[in-house]
């Protein structure tokens, strides 16, 4: 802040305080000519005014507030660049960068000043971060029978996933899947958890309106309801079944999907977009995009280490 | 004059120049010295304005009234940056007007909410938020997916964020009513939606 401004703010708080200051002071004389305790001539539907002094209790706060405005403002920030005796600040407000919010932050830290909010960050790694480090040297796998880890996991799992796999996790109508039935799209392994969690995922099924036409979706979607026992008109099933070959570069010949680019198995009636009908001739005429997003930056390694036990001991 | 008090008591005009003078002195001194200073004049580094798709869906933002149940500002504490990410810095705003920071909280901070769900999460939810959050009490905006922008106004709009000093080009005002006429309100929005708070990096 420059120095005019650093002036134009101190004149005119200050000269604010001792301008109360002075109506006060000016205020308590009796300039009306009316002795203490007598009427004013001033009147208003029979309701008169008695010329009293402002009460004690009443001018004394208003001396001890300015009092307090004066000292405050010695202590804290409160006249441009003037940084105040106990050099507190709420926060690094004026960054630019994550990089520079970083920096700063660690300067805070280290030289131990009196920012609030590094002061906080400080408190919380002090008293977490060995938590979660800990945490962090067991496998996925084994942390999930830590009762305490998994309680953990579920509090950040409540936090930043329910809103699309549901407070139970066990996911929401199209395209959310429930992570309670030990069928992934993706492996369910602790280091595959992860690792969605980290990089997030990008689901992509191409629609096939255009190359099969709507008699060869009919054919299509008989012979995949079949693939997990349904009933189905085995003449277009088996037209179906010819037309698959397209389907089974993703979902393999078998239908038993792909979980290193995340095709669904197609034979366990477990269905991401719905298992009916209509809601497969949907999935195949248009296609699906799903996204789970990438928390890596949201919560940090260590965190994502103790949300993947709380998943993976879900389906245990 | 007895009663000099009397002259603002029965004198409706004087007394209110004089309450706006009084209230003058601390805008002068918290609200204009502010507005020049670096901090709030510098863009974090990065920001880019907004598209004109995203200009539509926060002008869609504004007409639906989300500002009324959702802040976009992230204070400096601890519990709420760990439940949204980064506090909010006054860099990130440089170009808003104007700025939808709110000061309610019926529903969460959305100041970094871009990229936390995919475009589809988005649609489902401003759709009926119980399909998705079945505790949600927001309500239902199905008809952002029906209204289809004829992007008259776009360019316009542009042009005056230009004007403010918003560094928008040639090009951006011109292709502007392109970019947005045909899509829906929905896209708008959830374009605009999918940026919030992802420049400071």
């Amino acid at each position: 802040m420059t120095m005019f401004w650093t002036i134009w703010i101190s004149v005119i708080t200050l000269g604010t305080i001792a301008g109360c200051w002075w109506l006060l002071r000016w205020t308590l004389a009796n300039k009306t000519g009316v002795p203490e305790g007598e009427k004013l001539d001033h009147e208003f539907d029979g309701i008169v005014e008695i010329n009293n002094q402002l009460p004690k209790w009443w001018t004394n706060m208003f001396y001890i507030t300015m009092v307090w405005g004066v000292l405050y403002l010695i202590a804290y920030p409160g006249l441009g660049s003037y940084k105040g005796l106990l050099g507190w600040e709420s926060s690094n407000q004026d960054v630019r960068s994550v990089a520079e919010y970083e920096a700063e932050l660690a300067k805070d830290i280290a030289e131990g000043n009196l920012n609030e909010f590094a002061n906080s960050i400080r408190l919380a790694q002090e008293k977490f971060d060995p938590i979660f480090e800990e945490y962090a040297k067991t496998p996925v796998e084994e942390l999930a029978l830590n009762e305490e880890a998994v309680n953990v996991g579920k509090r950040l799992f409540l936090q930043n996933c329910a809103q699309c796999h549901g407070s139970d996790a066990r996911g929401q109508r199209g395209g959310f899947p429930n992570l309670t039935d030990n069928d992934w799209l993706y492996g369910g392994s602790g280091a595959k958890i992860k690792e969605t969690l980290i990089n997030g995922r990008i689901g992509a099924m191409p629609g096939w309106l255009a190359p099969f036409g709507e008699q060869g979706i009919k054919e299509v979607v008989a012979y995949t309801l079949s693939l997990s026992g349904r009933e189905v008109d085995s003449a277009l099933s088996t037209a179906g079944k010819a037309r698959f070959m397209a389907c089974a570069a993703c979902h393999g010949m078998d239908g038993k999907g792909n979980q290193m680019i995340g095709a669904p198995n197609l034979t366990d009636n477990i269905w991401l977009y719905g298992g009916s009908e209509r809601a497969v001739t949907e999935t195949l005429n248009y296609g699906r995009n799903g996204v789970m997003p990438a928390f890596n930056e949201t919560l940090g390694e260590n965190k994502v280490h103790v949300v993947a036990a709380y998943v993976f001991s879900l389906s245990q | 004059m007895k009663n000099p008090h009397e002259l603002f008591e029965k004198n409706v005009g004087l007394l209110t120049i004089c309450v706006l003078i009084a209230i003058s002195f601390g805008a002068m001194a918290q609200i204009l010295p502010l507005m020049f200073q670096q901090q709030v004049l510098e863009p974090v580094k990065g920001l880019k304005p907004y598209t004109a798709l995203q200009m539509e869906g926060r002008d869609i933002y504004i007409r639906e009234g989300c500002v009324g149940c959702h802040s976009q500002m992230i204070r400096p504490f601890r519990s709420e940056t760990e439940r949204y990410g980064h506090y909010s810095v006054a860099g990130e705003s440089v170009w808003e007007r104007p700025f939808l920071w709110g000061s309610k909280r019926t529903g969460p901070d959305l100041a970094r909410v871009g990229g936390r769900y995919s475009d589809e999460w988005h649609r489902v939810h401003l759709i009926n938020p119980r399909n998705v959050v079945p505790e949600s009490n927001m309500p239902g905006y199905p008809w952002l997916a029906e209204n289809v922008l004829t992007g008259e106004t776009i360019a316009r709009r542009l042009e005056v964020n230009k004007m403010l000093g918003v560094p928008y080009t040639e090009e951006d005002i011109a292709g502007a009513k392109e970019a947005v006429q045909g899509k829906t309100e929905m896209e708008a929005l959830i374009a605009y939606l999918q940026t919030l708070g992802t420049y400071l990096q």
